[in-house]
């Protein structure tokens, strides 16, 4: 039951990490400044990285013979339990830069929580992507407030990307019961400061440049937890996993 | 292979045995980061610790950032130069704990980062996501300005030096 629990806990940390360094490399070749295509790609390569060390572990776990490539490559998408802030498609760049301060505000006090875990595997992955978080999370925070308080036009496109990504932060703050006892036994981070910490930072960033804080959002039919992913996640697989699968025994 | 030979030679075999980690050290004094090919493996402070277990070098190796693309070549490259030198079949152990910091970069290899051209992390890896004083590599200036916080690789940010007017890349704290 404990060991169940702990490799969909993985997952959703691995899941999560894939998907969204997925859909950063969906800019490569059409961001909009060289220096962006850079920030892009290395945020999404930092993902990939730290995807690959959760998923390596709960195959380990799992001990069925797969290896982070075949959970990555080979699960169908009501396998994944990514959150389904991060299956959203990129749209512009305000769509892009919030989902990824969203993500990345939820993300920094996940790893922060677990640097502390008691699980060792757990604490020596979180401390080394923690370091690699906290430049994220300063480039997204930045990129909000130029956009929020930037140009009319700019400030426009942020405020209609709020509404666009808000109802999907619920799953940032609110956590499953399995996920409280393993937070309870030492090895999860403690959800209510993840929500907590979440929150806060968010706050802050939308009130330095008087961004409308939404209300709290509430659940729906949809649960990544659950794999009950929103459609946008399975078109994003079918393009991520189509050369393993239609290649099978391809190499580097 | 040496011009003119028709196989290779048998100098990989010749086994090496204890009390010759003073040589594997300086061999992997001399194996590069693929990326940044003046800073070898030592100066980076990925080689953590090497022993000899059951008549093999055995080697732990900490990655620098989780997604480096060069962890792998990294360690084809330790063990195809152990290999050369005539340590048979290096163990490499790949470890992420202690998480790697630009702390155990040495000065030599911070000094040939900045002879290379990138400026080397300027203080503690608790600066981390600060933003400290970096001085520009070409002309030593402290003027400078931040460009973007990630630049060719992921370990580091673009700056530009109000000097100069050179732009160059930074290694991070981490």
């Amino acid at each position: 039951m404990h060991k169940q629990a702990l490799i969909q806990y993985l997952l959703l940390l691995g899941d999560s990490a894939l998907v969204q360094g997925q859909r950063l490399c969906e800019w490569c070749g059409k961001a909009p400044a060289l220096e962006e295509e850079l920030a892009l790609m290395n945020v999404g390569l930092d993902l990939v990285g730290q995807a690959r060390n959760w998923l390596d572990y709960a195959a380990e776990l799992q001990g069925d013979g797969c290896d982070a490539d075949a959970l990555a490559f080979r699960r169908e998408e009501r396998a994944y339990r990514n959150l389904l802030l991060v299956e959203q498609p990129n749209g512009d760049y305000a769509v892009t830069m919030l989902k990824q301060f969203l993500y990345d505000a939820w993300h920094h006090a996940m790893l922060d929580g677990l640097s502390a875990s008691d699980d060792e595997r757990i604490a020596g992955i979180a401390a080394k992507a923690l370091k690699e978080v906290t430049y994220h999370l300063r480039r997204s925070s930045e990129w909000v407030q130029r956009l929020g308080g930037g140009t009319e036009e700019s400030r426009r496109r942020m405020l209609e990307a709020i509404p666009v990504l808000w109802r999907f932060t619920v799953e940032l703050t609110v956590a499953s019961d399995s996920e409280v006892q393993l937070a309870q036994a030492g090895i999860a981070a403690d959800p209510t400061q993840v929500a907590q910490r979440w929150h806060a930072t968010v706050e802050a960033i939308f009130a330095s440049v008087e961004l409308p804080l939404p209300k709290a959002a509430s659940h729906f039919y949809l649960d990544g937890r659950k794999g009950l992913h929103t459609e946008h996640l399975g078109l994003l697989l079918a393009e991520m996993q189509f050369l393993p699968r239609a290649y099978p025994d391809a190499t580097w | 292979m040496r011009p003119g030979e028709l196989i290779a030679g048998d100098r990989g075999a010749r086994a090496l045995r204890d009390g010759d980690l003073g040589q594997a050290w300086a061999v992997l004094a001399e194996v590069m980061d693929p990326e940044v090919p003046v800073v070898s493996v030592v100066d980076l402070g990925i080689v953590r610790d090497l022993d000899w277990r059951a008549g093999h070098l055995h080697l732990v190796v900490t990655p620098t950032y989780s997604g480096c693309p060069a962890t792998e070549v990294i360690e084809g490259d330790i063990r195809q130069a152990l290999e050369q030198a005539g340590f048979a079949e290096p163990a490499l152990e790949r470890r992420l704990t202690p998480a790697w910091s630009t702390d155990w970069i040495s000065d030599q290899g911070r000094e040939r980062l900045r002879a290379y051209g990138i400026a080397p992390p300027a203080g503690s890896a608790s600066l981390r996501g600060a933003s400290p004083t970096v001085c520009c590599p070409q002309c030593a200036s402290s003027d400078t300005e931040l460009l973007s916080q990630f630049a060719s690789t992921a370990c580091k940010a673009l700056y530009r030096c109000r000097a100069c007017l050179e732009p160059f890349d930074y290694f991070k704290c981490l």
